[in-house]
């Protein structure tokens, strides 16, 4: 039945005391696709990944990793998977090349075979200025591109890579994608957490979203942004004031309206493209000065808004004031 | 991006996968980790070893006489002694080194590496071993400028810093259980050098217990730390006791085997 299955997991849950942070989590990742862990902080992501990497047992579900039971068969697992956790995964103590060697070392490299591994990675990776230096040394960026390189000494068949890009500035990010879509491209099987809509939008092949440690949503991002509802009709004019009156008249051409965080932007629902620039027309018909205006898919934003009824960003703020009570 | 495309492209596909690294390697591999550690910080030995160098220096010099009789007799008592104790000071830092490393996220990478599980504690305490040998040679050099001549000689030396790192290792599995307990590096250090101060002074390591009260004495005489002290002594001077040779290495098997698997319990279940 097509692809052999990388992951399959069936009502994987995890307590913390008192607390389901994973709640009964289904999912079928296809062997050699991108597949996406969606969700704000705290939502049971981490714990997932830790789970099919075998560093945590579950409390009830079972799951097998390329085959393998992650309870029953952990050693096989091991052997066929890496991990970039959420927390560098290197050594801050020792250099960016003491990091690699230990690695392939530890994995089964002779000395030699472990050097000209390392010297080969810090080149793939552009590290080699600073593989001397203790990793402490090293910038968010670099510590992540290691981190992947470290994660790849043998190349697995699995990687878990958890918020890979959390704290990155956008330069780095772009990188960090380059080499995660390299990596696919030669056959990995990736699976990412992330809490960047963007960033599953662009790498995923297919994205579960999870929150309060359930699948409450999975698909490919096509299929995720089509139950949400048809498109948006955004709009922003050149000045804030006019909003009202372009709420009320996109309100009657278009039904739903929502308003943004910006002053001067609002959204509409809009399947229909000649009602859209009719809805345009109105607007200017009525003197609202419209600044810009596209019509286009939902961003995945609006499908955790849709789906959740709350943005990643308040479900994050909400864990907060939960844990500060 | 494409040449860092193409470069990373070729790093990826050419390993073929070798088998992992069995027990032996990758203990010698973590091994390997604890002392480039130590390389790179080197002050951190220092740490570790000024204050049994200071002990030396104020006990011979301020004591000697009051308690010896004179500073090279006292010098003689004390030296093997102190051995024990700067080796034994140095395995609370075990037990610090894998608290700390518990907060990092490398630990995460290691737990899921095929090798060996008991690897990074094993390997971890073998490269605490070279530390603790550097500490306890720091003190048999520091001796011989003092004027230290063991009867024992190289032998009877090297036989007693050897004993005392076996021991060390035995007790340093305590100290990573306490560091796997505790919540912080800066606990475990307090709470390892609570138990271990009172022990080392509480021996016979400075003090000749037949002077002292016969309830303190009797309690010394059972610390094993006392009876490793007596066994470096011994050795030293070349009149062995084989018993107190054979308890200490018996209490270093106990302390492994009580503690080297709950520390890596716990260590797996963090």
């Amino acid at each position: 039945m097509g692809t052999p299955l990388a992951i399959e997991a069936d009502g994987l849950v995890k307590l913390f005391g008192d607390v389901r942070a994973v709640d009964g989590v289904d999912l079928r990742v296809a062997t050699g696709s991108v597949y996406g862990v969606l969700g704000p902080n705290g939502a049971g992501k981490t714990t997932t990944i830790r789970m099919l990497a075998t560093l945590l047992r579950p409390d009830a579900g079972s799951a097998r990793v390329l085959g393998h039971d992650i309870v029953a068969d952990a050693d096989a697992v091991r052997r066929a998977v890496s991990l970039t956790g959420q927390l560098a995964s290197v050594d801050e103590d020792l250099s960016g090349r003491e990091n690699l060697i230990l690695l392939g070392l530890l994995l089964g490299l002779k000395r030699r075979a472990a050097k000209v591994r390392a010297q080969e990675l810090l080149e793939a990776f552009g590290l080699l200025e600073a593989a001397g230096r203790l990793v402490k040394h090293y910038s968010g960026g670099m510590r992540r591109r290691l981190d992947i390189a470290a994660s790849i000494v043998v190349t697995p068949k699995l990687m878990f890579l958890d918020e890979p890009t959390t704290g990155l500035d956008p330069r780095s990010r772009n990188q960090v994608w380059d080499i995660v879509r390299a990596l696919v491209a030669e056959g990995t099987t990736i699976l990412l957490c992330t809490q960047y809509l963007d960033e599953a939008d662009q790498l995923a092949d297919r994205i579960a979203v999870i929150d309060h440690g359930t699948v409450i949503a999975e698909g490919t991002p096509g299929q995720l942004k089509a139950s949400v509802g048809s498109g948006a009709l955004r709009v922003r004019l050149l000045d804030p004031a006019d909003r009202p009156e372009a709420e009320r008249l996109l309100t009657r051409e278009l039904g739903s309206v929502s308003l943004e965080p910006d002053p001067a932007a609002l959204i509409a629902n809009c399947a229909n493209g000649d009602r859209g620039a009719a809805a345009i027309a109105e607007l200017a018909r009525a003197g609202v000065g419209v600044a810009s205006f596209s019509l286009g898919q939902p961003t995945l934003d609006e499908v955790f808004l849709a789906l959740t009824g709350h943005t990643a960003e308040e479900a994050e703020t909400d864990e907060e004031q939960e844990v500060a009570a | 991006m494409s040449t860092v495309d193409d470069a990373i492209r070729k790093a990826i596909s050419s390993t073929p996968p070798p088998e992992p690294a069995g027990a032996v390697q990758s203990a010698l591999a973590f091994g390997w980790r604890g002392m480039l550690k130590v390389k790179h910080v080197p002050e951190q030995l220092l740490d570790s070893t000024i204050t049994p160098v200071m002990f030396v220096l104020m006990f011979t010099y301020l004591f000697g006489g009051a308690i010896a009789g004179s500073t090279g007799a006292y010098l003689d008592y004390i030296l093997p002694g102190i051995l024990v104790m700067s080796v034994l000071f140095n395995t609370v830092y075990s037990g610090v080194a894998v608290n700390t490393d518990m907060t990092k996220g490398v630990v995460d990478r290691f737990l899921t590496l095929p090798s060996w599980r008991p690897a990074p504690l094993v390997g971890a305490l073998l490269g605490d071993s070279v530390r603790y040998v550097v500490a306890g040679t720091v003190i048999i050099v520091l001796g011989l400028i003092l004027g230290f001549r063991p009867d024992g000689g190289v032998v009877g030396v090297v036989a007693a810093l050897a004993l005392t790192v076996v021991f060390a290792f035995g007790l340093s599995w305590a100290f990573t259980t306490l560091g796997l307990i505790m919540r912080s590096p800066n606990a475990v250090m307090n709470a390892g050098f609570m138990a271990i101060f009172p022990l080392t002074f509480l021996s016979n390591v400075f003090v000749d217990p037949s002077t002292l009260p016969s309830a303190l004495e009797a309690f010394v005489d059972v610390n094993p730390i006392s009876i490793l002290a007596d066994s470096s002594r011994g050795l030293m001077d070349g009149d062995a006791d084989g018993s107190d040779i054979t308890i200490s290495i018996a209490v270093a098997a106990a302390l492994t085997a009580i503690f080297a698997p709950i520390t890596s319990r716990l260590y797996r279940s963090r």
